[in-house]
C-alpha cells in the first residue's frame, strides 16, 4: 500500500466482456492527474485508443467500482488504489 | 451470518443445520435456491459460466447481508454463490435466513436475492447449442425490484 501510494500508481481491472474487449484482467499505472471523477476516467478510456476505444465506446453500458465500493458517474476517483470496469452485475 | 463464494456445489440439507444448530428461538426458516435454466429466450443452453470480482464480491455480500439484519429481525443467514462452468440444472445460489417468526425470513430471502441480482458483482455467460457465446444482459426488472425496498425501508 505505501509503495502504491508513494509512485502514484492505481490498479486498473476489468471484468465480464470489458475484460475480454481490453483484452486484460489488470494493469498498473499512473493516471493523469487531471482525472479527477469517474466520468473523467470513462472519457480518458474512451480516448486512450485502440482497444480501450471499442471497450468504452458506450460509458453509460459499464459500471465502476472504486477500493471495492460502486461508485456513480460524479464520484470523485481521490486516492483511490484500484479500479474496477465490468457491465451492470447478472449474478444469483 | 455468513457469505461463501465458491465452486463447489451445497447441500441445503446440511447448510441449513448447521445454520439453525440448537438455537430453539428460531421458528421459522426461508430458503431459496437458484438454478441454470436450460433455456436462454428461444434457443438451450449447453453451459453457463460466471464470472466474479473477488474481494469486491465477498464485501458486497455482507454489505447486503448486513443490511437484511437491520431491516429484518433475524436469528441468522447464509449466502453460498458459486462460481465457474454450469450446466442447465445446476444449483448456482443458496439464501437461507432464519427467525423468530416466519414474515422476517420470507422478507429477508427476498431482499437478499433483490439486492444481490443489482449489486453483487457476478456476471453470467452463457454457451447456446447453436454455439455462440453471449454475455447475459442485467434485466431491468431487477433493478426495479431492487428498488422497491428502498421505498419501504424500514
Amino acid at each position: 500500500m505505501t509503495e502504491k501510494q508513494s509512485t502514484g500508481e492505481t490498479v486498473l481491472r476489468y471484468f465480464a466482456w470489458l475484460r475480454e474487449r481490453t483484452g486484460l484482467s489488470e494493469e498498473r499505472l499512473i493516471l493523469p492527474a487531471d482525472i479527477l471523477t469517474v466520468n473523467d476516467l470513462l472519457l480518458w478510456q474512451s480516448r486512450r485508443g485502440h482497444p480501450f476505444d471499442q471497450a468504452f465506446a458506450k460509458p453509460e453500458a459499464i459500471r465502476v467500482a472504486i477500493d471495492h465500493s460502486h461508485a456513480k458517474p460524479a464520484a470523485e476517483i481521490g486516492s483511490a488504489r484500484e479500479i474496477a470496469f465490468f457491465p451492470p452485475v447478472t449474478g444469483g | 451470518m455468513a457469505v461463501r463464494v465458491s465452486e463447489a456445489d451445497f447441500d441445503v440439507s446440511e447448510e441449513m443445520a448447521r445454520l439453525t444448530g440448537d438455537d430453539t428461538g428460531i421458528g421459522g426458516v426461508s430458503i431459496f435456491v437458484g438454478k441454470v435454466r436450460g433455456e436462454a429466450g428461444a434457443e438451450k443452453l449447453v453451459s453457463m459460466t460466471l464470472e466474479h470480482y473477488p474481494g469486491m464480491t465477498e464485501a458486497e455480500l455482507e454489505r447486503i447481508e448486513a443490511e437484511a439484519h437491520r431491516r429484518f429481525n433475524l436469528s441468522a443467514s447464509l449466502i453460498i454463490h458459486r462460481v465457474g462452468e454450469f450446466k442447465p440444472g445446476d444449483n448456482i445460489v443458496l439464501v437461507i435466513t432464519c427467525s423468530p417468526h416466519r414474515g422476517d425470513a420470507f422478507g429477508a430471502t427476498a431482499f437478499l436475492m433483490d439486492y444481490l441480482k443489482t449489486c453483487a458483482p457476478f456476471w453470467k455467460k452463457e454457451t447456446l447449442v447453436s454455439g455462440t457465446t453471449r454475455w447475459v444482459e442485467a434485466r431491468e426488472s431487477d433493478d426495479e425490484a431492487a428498488a422497491a425496498w428502498v421505498s419501504i425501508g424500514k
